[in-house]
């Protein structure tokens, strides 16, 4: 028995994954759900259903560029309509995978590591649902380019004071971050099934894309350093998107939208509906994969805290928003808070209040959140709730600004439920593709939660 | 005589017994050594004095071209180019350009950390030598491989081969060019 060091240990904390896992048995089961032959009928129908809307999709904008935003429920003064809605939804679902690949890769939390590469997919795919909206809300997006400065002969350049303009780089920055992150952290899980599969073509083309990686320790070295500094850009960066996403309200004058804690209240929502995602994601897919062993109970129970945590923050900030209103003393912002918790749209406020507030408190049962059926359930509600709250911060407060001769409803047309639905078929059409093709856990780095990949030195100092 | 190999390389099945023979064979005076392993392993860096790299020059040096093209394009845009008053601002009016200044920081920094990360390594590099191993695609799965290479002075094909073999290693095996 060695003597007890002066320097408290931390306690052994129980293993992440199941035990009685080996390097060959997990780089197997995850890889083998990318090289099988064999599909499952649950991936079908998922891919068949959002491929069908996939298809409703471009038969939307087909519609759209035929005939005009006019086909959607916008109307003056509610211009902004279902589009910008989805717009902020989506952006704030793509939020959780850099949290979990950047944020918790500085925190040290080790547990990501089963999660961070599918959560990383929503990521990227969200944000590219959530692009569509901007562009198709143009009004002529095939001059989307004109939204980034570009030599041109039209004697006109976008207004570098105008936060939508903050927003097209801070979106686009983030899409294209999120994806070198996303390509870098697979570049050694795409040696391993280059070196695992049978087929010739799929040996090709997961050799090309990983890019001759070997495993080389000064290979490793160089990683490591980059997936740091990496995860040290994207942790600001996930934080100002959202951020400059709340500047297209804040820097307006409109009642409800004109204040300084927008930007925290978004980005702690977005945390809040994508841990939602996350876990509606990884719920089935654990089950129906069979790797419970690697995605197991214990992280469903974490991001049911974080969302427990993310949800409170978001109650304050309603909160927050009444009272900032009431102590303005400004007639137009009570008439706007007012106006939204008993005018037209208290409907959706209160059933966003149930939803994102009420509802999440069960969180804070054991029970609740070692149950994944109910855990799934919980999350559901929560992306409904958020989605509500996007929907009445933008819709309450255009409707009801501030002289009333200028207000008016917005009616949402067949068209902005098509276009919606539609992008939730985009994103299951792409996700699905992702877990076909693409190795949905990554490999290498449960590799380093096994208890063997310790390594033990004979004597050290 | 001979045909001219690559170098020679020994398997081992656990990353401890890689770090140890790494060690070994750094105390044995070989430089030209590399190790390849499934994950990343801390101290087997250590063990090949893998220290420092120039990536964090790279990423800082990204980020400030970065921050100024950013800054600079849009002093250049508002104040040169096409000066507008908008909001009874001054043209040059900073404030606003703060955002745009740190995304393009944040979007040329990454750049450059995964440009960087590919030429540090010298990817792409779709043929390597250890690839002539057939083993070696185990060092994707669950099997860690040290390799010295011939072009390091110490090397002799027999002695270099005798002195892996001292190491317990599951396999040692030559690796053609």
């Amino acid at each position: 028995m060695a003597e007890q060091p002066d320097v408290l240990d931390q306690p052994q904390k129980p293993e992440i994954i199941a035990p009685g896992y080996t390097f060959g048995t997990v780089t197997d089961q995850i890889s083998a759900v990318v090289l099988t032959k064999r599909t499952p009928i649950f991936w079908t129908a998922c891919f068949g259903v959002g491929f069908a809307l996939l298809l409703l999709f471009l038969l939307a904008c087909v519609e759209l560029f035929a005939k005009g935003v006019g086909i959607w429920g916008i109307r003056t003064p509610v211009m902004w309509g279902f589009a910008i809605t989805n717009f902020v939804w989506w952006i704030g679902i793509g939020h959780a995978g850099t949290l979990i690949s950047a944020i918790l890769l500085l925190l040290n939390q080790r547990w990501r590591n089963s999660i961070n590469r599918f959560a990383e997919a929503m990521t990227l795919f969200a944000v590219a649902c959530a692009g569509m909206f901007p562009i198709l809300h143009l009004g002529r997006p095939w001059l989307a380019y004109w939204l980034f400065p570009y030599p041109n002969t039209m004697v006109i350049q976008p207004n570098f004071r105008s936060p939508l303009v903050w927003d097209v780089f801070a979106v686009s920055t983030y899409a294209t971050v999120s994806l070198l992150f996303w390509y870098v952290g697979l570049m050694p899980d795409l040696a391993t099934l280059r070196d695992r599969t049978t087929s010739r073509f799929a040996r090709f083309a997961y050799g090309i894309m990983a890019m001759g990686w070997r495993g080389s320790a000064r290979h490793w070295s160089v990683y490591e350093t980059a997936s740091l500094l990496l995860a040290g850009l994207a942790t600001p960066l996930v934080l100002s998107v959202h951020t400059v996403v709340s500047f297209d309200f804040t820097i307006a004058i409109v009642p409800g939208w004109h204040s300084t804690f927008f930007p925290p209240y978004f980005v702690a929502g977005a945390i809040y509906s994508g841990f939602a995602m996350v876990l509606v994601l990884a719920i089935p897919l654990r089950a129906v994969y069979g790797l419970k062993g690697l995605i197991t109970d214990r992280h469903l129970d974490n991001c049911g805290k974080v969302m427990l945590a993310t949800g409170l923050i978001v109650a304050y900030s309603y909160a927050m928003e009444t009272f900032a209103a009431w102590y303005t003393a400004d007639p137009y912002e009570h008439a706007a808070i007012w106006q939204r918790m008993f005018g037209p749209y208290s409907g959706s406020y209160w059933l966003l209040i149930f939803c994102n507030i009420v509802a999440p408190q069960a969180l804070w049962l054991k029970k609740i959140r070692s149950s994944p059926v109910l855990l799934f359930i919980w999350s559901m509600i929560v992306l409904v709730g958020m989605w509500l709250e996007r929907f009445v911060i933008i819709v309450s407060s255009l409707a009801q600004d501030y002289v009333p001769s200028s207000w008016g409803l917005f009616h949402a047309t067949r068209w902005d439920v098509a276009t919606f639905a539609g992008t939730i078929g985009l994103f299951m059409f792409l996700f699905f593709l992702f877990i076909r093709l693409l190795p949905m856990i990554s490999i290498f780095e449960v590799r380093t939660l096994l208890p063997q990949a310790k390594v033990e030195e004979e004597t050290q100092g | 005589m001979k045909t001219p190999i690559y170098g020679m390389m020994a398997e081992f099945d656990n990353p401890s017994a890689l770090v140890s023979a790494a060690r070994a064979a750094r105390e044995k005076g070989f430089r030209k050594l590399d190790a390849y392993s499934p994950f990343p392993i801390e101290e087997l860096s250590e063990a090949l004095h893998l220290h420092h790299n120039k990536l964090p020059l790279i990423v800082l040096i990204g980020g400030l071209i970065g921050g100024t093209v950013g800054y600079l394009l849009q002093y250049y845009i508002t104040v040169w180019q096409y000066p507008t008053i908008i909001d009874g601002k001054p043209l040059h009016s900073w404030p606003s350009y703060i955002v745009i200044t740190f995304e393009l920081t944040i979007l040329f920094a990454s750049i450059s950390a995964v440009l960087g990360l590919l030429a540090l390594c010298g990817l792409p590099m779709p043929y390597h030598p250890t690839f002539n191993v057939p083993r070696f695609a185990l060092a994707s799965r669950n099997r860690f491989f040290l390799c010295i290479e011939a072009t390091d002075p110490l090397f002799d094909r027999q002695r270099t081969s005798e002195f892996l073999e001292t190491l317990e290693p599951k396999e040692v095996s030559e690796v053609a060019h």
